[in-house]
């Protein structure tokens, strides 16, 4: 090899290729991880990906928008996978209708409860408005959560950023926490926590059980729809 | 498998345009979702749609492997908070606590609230 290997570094950093493989490689090494741990809540995959890669860009100087040429293949499967959860549902269609009642009040409460509290304990901590208002829709999938953002003129990738956050403390809180509280029920427990916690808790219920999974999904989709909805309204009441 | 994931774009893809002609502030994939479910509960009622993806379980295996690693989908949009390194530097640790205290509090609604409503009908339902 005759090349300068400074050279290969410069073509392949600014390729999707490297950026995609890393992303893969370190989620599937973190994912072994957690395997190897029986699915421990700290040992959460998302987590310790986000740090890895992220170290790697700082430590490589490569600027986000450079490594997410390569990583949004794997963002863009958020859209599909949403739509995926149709089977889940259809298959468990069931054990499903026969929550409807107790799914649309837990839906609305919790659904208030996520953005009121957030709101409330964020003015209360005198943060710039603007922070305030990108923290508003953070129990919800990062996509339609930058979407409210953008809408409120808040800051969309502060939104995409507390919404990770959520997730990722979400689906570490919820087992302990249930269990703590002697709560049984894998449909409320799987319902809380995609509610609270979006796909990350959605994913986090699925390691733990089936029907949890299930409940989760259906928290996460029902509650994009209401958060949509409410977080404008919230707003308006909540910060006059 | 390539036949059931076009099925599943197909579906976001009338989702969007559905949310984006009409304007409405609900999200393309969540109106997929629900296209999809319409689909599947269709086809127990008429044979003809049992093919293609909708057979033999096509859409039910690419539905699961997409969902069995959800966790990878959320990391880059989560590595973009190298971007706010120098926000989080300054008002960080209140960020994380009030997130915190948030998600907790919203488990504990939600949980709270699924259990006293199911309990409610299940007691309804004990007497005649």
């Amino acid at each position: 090899m005759s090349e300068n290997p400074f050279s290969l570094w410069v073509y392949l950093s600014q390729s999707p290729l490297l950026w995609l493989t890393m992303t893969l490689v370190v989620y599937a090494g973190a994912d072994a991880v957690s395997l190897a741990t029986e699915r421990h809540p700290l040992a959460n995959p998302v987590l310790h990906s986000i740090w890895i890669v992220g170290l790697f860009l700082m430590l490589t100087g490569t600027s986000y928008p450079t490594y997410f040429a390569g990583a949004q293949f794997v963002h863009f499967l958020l859209g599909p996978a949403t739509v995926a959860l149709a089977v889940p549902l259809y298959e468990n269609r069931k054990v499903v209708l026969a929550a409807i009642l107790p799914m649309l009040v837990a839906l609305v409460v919790g659904s208030i409860v996520a953005i009121v509290s957030v709101v409330v304990l964020a003015e209360a901590a005198g943060l710039p408005r603007t922070v305030v208002l990108s923290l508003a829709p953070k129990s919800v999938t990062a996509g339609v959560a930058m979407g409210i953002a953008e809408s409120l003129g808040a800051d969309p990738s502060l939104t995409a950023v507390s919404v990770i956050l959520t997730g990722i403390m979400g689906a570490i809180i919820v087992t302990p926490l249930m269990n703590r509280a002697g709560i049984t029920d894998f449909r409320a427990r799987g319902f809380a926590a995609g509610l609270a916690a979006h796909g990350i808790g959605t994913a986090r219920a699925f390691q733990v059980d089936a029907v949890a999974g299930v409940f989760s999904g259906i928290a996460m989709s029902l509650n994009a729809l209401v958060t949509s909805l409410l977080v404008p309204l919230a707003i308006t009441l909540l910060l006059r | 498998m390539i036949v059931s994931f076009s099925l599943i774009l197909l579906c976001q893809l009338i989702g969007e345009v559905f949310v984006r002609g009409l304007r409405l502030p609900i999200p393309g994939p969540v109106i997929g979702l629900m296209l999809l479910l319409v689909l599947l509960f269709a086809r127990d009622h008429f044979s003809l749609l049992a093919r293609g993806p909708l057979g033999d379980g096509g859409v039910e295996n690419a539905s699961r492997g997409l969902l069995a690693n959800l966790s990878l989908l959320f990391i880059p949009a989560g590595v973009g908070v190298v971007q706010k390194l120098d926000l989080l530097a300054e008002r960080g640790i209140a960020i994380v606590v009030i997130l915190a205290i948030s998600v907790v509090l919203t488990l504990l609604a939600t949980v709270a609230t699924f259990l006293v409503v199911s309990r409610l009908m299940a007691r309804a339902s004990e007497k005649p």
